[in-house]
């Protein structure tokens, strides 16, 4: 064996130790800290970027600026656990670049009691996401229809005319907006029909 | 919590003194008694894993339904034998075996840092296992694949997928082994920084040191990740949130970022200590050092880092936009560099050098092949638009098992072989352990490499019926598996042959080739591994 030489003091190793092991700990801490953040911050990051899809909302719209026009479609799907018809007005509607446009969804209860639904939406292509904006939406809140009850749900919105600028979107000539409704948990369980209760987080939260 | 030098006054120093059977090997505190527990642990695990995956290809042998009750089952034995490959075999062996054995030793420390959080590292996982294959047994069993992803693995709301208390069981399990991983990586950290005996610098260290520093570093960020993630999955199912589920508000995507972001760097947990093993094992039976030491040290180093930030490449049918993809794809490809820096050095490592052909040589060099199969198809699977096809066919179970079930096991072998003789003080019979080299590795190319065929065929993962054209195929992968699985017997007679017959091994039985720290001193090392600690010159 090479040369020996006698253990470095006993007390301050384990100083040194007990440092290191904390700073380690320390950075288990705070990943699983980033974990939780991630709920919030991926929402925001959607937001920000228009990232997948997300549409913007709430400005207004600058008024017809372009000559170019563009196509929007309708969609609409209906988790099977919401007891409701849920159905885009028209096929489509075509309007110019910077144009307030309209559309309508027809919502129809059909159980026997009142329902609360939310829906999630997004825009294909999801490069548009960021320049179709929102203006006023029924999404934004939980809707409660009283059995039978049909309702039109209104929706304004305008594409901004900078898609024709960006070399990312400027042969979209079609934007597909597509509307999910789900059954909000509250609702699920004042009927009953919860696996778990207990306090709910999020949009559909009552 | 003691330190080693605290622990190691408590005995008398002079004298190989090792306490009783209890003392030592349930409460255990020695680097070396608990790598010796986690490797029996892992065999174990294995025996478990493995029978689970011959009654999958029992099942796939033929199409229609053979021996499964439904698809949910299929679901559940297929999750349980991914789930224990990864937490309880591949993970404990290389990790907590190899790791805790040679560790200490090549960096010339007395022990751990941190001895008694080593033994409760290894004992956390114990319970971990238990409930795991427990919740088999329950309910449908825990049928949401090794990624558990909601809403499948959830029970939100009215979404009834894993109902029962199995998938509860699972997840209570992955944390607890999440927990044990966690330890383990701070303790090695600790151990690597601080306990390096004088002249043992850090661009010294053996390559295998480095590669559990850059795990326990993967380790550290990754899985309290995972921990966040499934903590969520569990009060999403039992206490009402709904970080998940879309009627709540949630998104399930989230939980497929969060879940890559920890799954990645796990595929590097898992295959870097192999790398590690495989540069020893080539260095010392081409008798040469290692080529390109920094190299290679380095190129682990970037694999780790670059492993953080390419996670969504297992996301690219998730609805993620063209641009996203592209960046993940580039970010992908990227790591074939380093990766390629290493298994270019090894080969340059055997270049020229007075090759042995031992059985853990046999191993390495497979490894090399094999893993170099894995990482082309795995340059492939890159390819955002070609994976719109591949993704969830059985070629990405053909690339994982490659990189895996044929990369990782092989350094697992190759480590056993290698160190059996330092560790057991008895060296292996030569002869039985080519047989089981070329065994398994016939065995297991006949599984996997089929599967490559059946997965641009459009084969599915996770059913367990498929259509009457992929028959062909499926019925030679099956009847590798049972190749494969009777090399896992011969392996096991070898190892019997070795502790009844083995010959007493030399404190280096390799000659010139081994350098590091382990191969000087005796076979099997004295409880007290290091009296005083060596200088490295």
């Amino acid at each position: 064996m090479p040369a020996m030489r006698s253990r470095p003091d006993a007390a301050a190793l384990a100083r040194r130790n007990r440092r290191t092991a904390l700073a380690a700990f320390g950075l288990v801490a705070v990943m699983a800290g980033v974990s939780f953040a991630a709920v919030p911050l991926y929402d925001l990051f959607c937001r920000v970027t228009g990232f997948n899809g997300t549409v913007r909302v709430g400005q207004a719209a600058p008024g017809a600026v372009s000559e170019r026009t563009i196509t929007v479609r309708f969609n609409a799907t209906t988790h099977p656990n919401l007891p409701w018809r849920f159905e885009p007005g028209q096929q489509a509607v075509t309007l110019r670049l910077g144009e307030e446009g309209m559309g309508f969804y027809l919502a129809r209860n059909l159980a026997d009691r009142p329902v609360e639904g939310v829906s999630t939406y997004n825009v294909t292509p999801e490069v548009a996401g960021r320049y179709f904006h929102k203006v006023a939406c029924f999404c934004f809140e939980a809707q409660t229809l009283q059995p039978g009850q049909q309702v039109d749900m209104p929706l304004a919105f305008w594409v901004d005319p900078r898609i024709a600028e960006d070399p990312n979107t400027r042969d979209i000539r079609t934007i597909t907006i597509n509307y999910t409704f789900f059954r909000t948990l509250a609702d699920a369980e004042r009927a009953g029909a919860l696996a778990s209760a207990g306090q709910h987080v999020g949009r559909g939260a009552r | 919590m003691a330190s080693a030098t605290d622990a190691h006054h408590g005995h008398d120093a002079h004298h190989d003194h090792k306490p009783g059977f209890v003392q030592r090997w349930l409460f255990s505190t020695n680097h070396k008694d608990i790598g010796t527990l986690y490797i029996i642990f892992s065999l174990v695990a294995a025996v478990v894993g493995v029978f689970l995956s011959f009654l999958m290809r029992l099942e796939l042998q033929q199409p229609g339904m053979q021996i499964f009750a439904d698809g949910q089952m299929w679901n559940a034995y297929v999750s349980a034998h991914g789930l224990i490959m990864v937490f309880f075999v591949i993970m404990p062996a290389l990790i907590g075996g190899f790791g805790n054995w040679f560790v200490p030793i090549m960096i010339g420390a007395p022990d751990m840092a941190f001895p008694r959080l080593n033994n409760i590292s290894f004992w956390l996982l114990v319970p971990a296992f238990i409930l795991l294959t427990a919740s088999l047994f329950v309910g449908g069993g825990p049928g949401a694949g090794w990624t558990i992803y909601p809403p499948l693995s959830g029970r939100t709301g009215e979404v009834l997928y894993q109902t029962g208390p199995a998938m509860d069981m699972a997840l209570f399990a992955l944390h607890l082994a999440g927990a044990s991983s966690i330890l383990g990586a701070a303790n090695f950290i600790t151990t690597i920084f601080n306990m390096r005996a004088p002249g043992m610098t850090l661009h010294k260290m053996p390559l295998f040191v480095w590669s559990m520093l850059v795990t326990a570093f993967l380790l550290l960020l990754a899985v309290p990740v995972l921990g966040g993630a499934i903590t969520m999955l569990i009060t999403d199912r039992n206490f009402g949130t709904a970080f998940f589920d879309p009627a709540g508000g949630g998104d399930p995507v989230l939980f497929q970022h969060l879940f890559w972001f920890f799954g990645h760097p796990e595929v590097y947990i898992m295959i870097l200590p192999a790398f590690g093993i495989i540069s020893h094992v080539v260095a010392t039976f081409s008798r040469k050092p290692v080529f390109g030491y920094l190299g290679m040290a380095y190129a682990m180093v970037a694999i780790g880092v670059v492993g953080f930030v390419v996670w969504a490449h297992h996301m690219y049918t998730s609805g993620i936009d063209v641009d996203t993809r592209a960046y993940f794809m580039a970010a992908t490809m990227i790591i074939a560099v380093p990766t390629g820096i290493k298994i270019f050095s090894w080969i340059a490592t055997m270049w020229g050098g007075s090759i042995e052909l031992k059985t853990p040589m046999l191993f390495a060099i497979g490894f090399i092949f094999l893993f170099t199969v894995g990482g082309v198809t795995g340059v492939v699977l890159a390819n955002a638009s070609i994976t719109q096809v591949l993704h969830n066919t059985y070629y990405v179970v053909a690339h994982f098992h490659y990189v895996l079930s044929l990369g990782a096991v092989f350094g697992i072998y190759a480590g056993i072989y290698y160190w059996i003789g330092k560790m057991s003080g008895r060296q292996y019979p030569e002869f039985w352990g080519k047989v089981h080299f070329w065994l398994t590795f016939v065995g297991v190319n006949m599984t996997f490499f089929p599967m490559h065929f059946l997965g641009t065929q459009g084969m599915p993962r996770r059913y367990p019926d498929y259509p009457d054209a992929m028959w062909g195929w499926n019925f030679v992968s099956s009847v590798g598996s049972y190749i494969a699985i009777a090399s896992f017997v011969v392996f096991f007679y070898v190892m019997w042959l070795t502790f009844r017959k083995g010959e007493k091994a030399a404190a280096n039985p390799w000659g010139a080739g081994a350098t590091t720290l382990e191969w000087r001193v005796p076979s099997p090392p004295p409880f007290h591994t290091f009296d005083e600690l060596p200088r490295i010159r």
